[in-house]
């Protein structure tokens, strides 16, 4: 059967802090396969750190429970879901605000929601009050110029001559 | 993080090494509020030349800290600041208070 991605893997980890640069690299490490640019691959760690960080601060507020990863390829776009099983969001349109923090007393900035979207190219927010939050990301990596590969080989070449 | 107070001038350089998110900063955090109560500078200087990431944490923290030195009559300005870093704290409006300069 051919399924509907190229490839795909899940992670699943406690809701520890430590565990935030681990899952940023694993999801970075699995989308390097896409050979984006170092500064997509930033982009990509980036979102992937501010919605884990959010599942362990918000979502269980510290407490211990689950976080889980699901990355999946397809043609030149990866989709990363980070869901957790904690207490969700009151109001998501508020939550994706700019500036917008429901804890200051914690120095957070308000910045997570608005870091994602602007590092990648869609994002999507469910979440039930209780049951916990799903943030779903895509993210396009340009096929990067094989032209300029054949380019660099012919400046050698000729250079060579 | 390695940090160094230089009395004649009453700067605080503070160099971090690790990588910034919301693990890593509450070390930071506690060790930069110490150093800056304790020598009450006149500037901090944070180098992020040896920073490889850093996410929204980042924000918090420095604003953190400018809170703190400014108490205390310090102004705070960072250095060494690469792209990827620089994207982050340009969104979200820190360069109007804590301005980037060139390395020493």
């Amino acid at each position: 059967m051919k399924g509907l991605y190229e490839n795909e893997m899940k992670l699943e980890f406690l809701s520890k802090s430590n565990n935030e640069a681990f899952a940023r690299i694993t999801v970075a490490a699995f989308a390097a396969q896409l050979d984006p640019t170092i500064e997509e691959l930033a982009d990509i760690k980036t979102a992937i750190s501010e919605a884990v960080t959010n599942s362990i601060i918000h979502g269980y507020e510290n407490m211990e429970g689950k976080i889980k990863i699901v990355a999946k390829i397809f043609d030149n776009t990866i989709e990363v879901e980070v869901s957790d099983s904690g207490k969700g969001i009151e109001n998501v349109e508020m939550a994706r605000k700019p500036l917008y923090t429901s804890k200051p007393n914690l120095e957070r900035s308000g910045m997570g929601f608005t870091i994602m979207e602007s590092f990648m190219d869609e994002v999507y927010i469910e979440s039930v009050l209780g049951l916990g939050t799903k943030v779903t990301m895509k993210k396009v990596i340009e096929k990067q110029a094989e032209f300029d590969k054949d380019k660099q080989l012919e400046v050698v070449g000729a250079n060579s001559i | 993080m390695e940090s160094e107070f230089l009395k004649k001038d009453k700067l605080l350089l503070i160099k971090i090494t690790e990588e910034i998110d919301h693990h890593s900063t509450e070390k930071i955090r506690r060790m930069v509020d110490n150093e800056i109560t304790r020598y009450m500078p006149r500037k901090v200087l944070f180098d992020f030349g040896k920073v490889s990431f850093m996410d929204s944490a980042g924000i918090g923290m420095i604003i953190g800290r400018y809170k703190t030195a400014n108490m205390l009559g310090g102004t705070v300005e960072m250095t060494n600041v690469k792209p990827s870093i620089k994207k982050i704290f340009e969104m979200s409006g820190v360069l109007k208070i804590i301005p980037v300069v060139k390395s020493a």
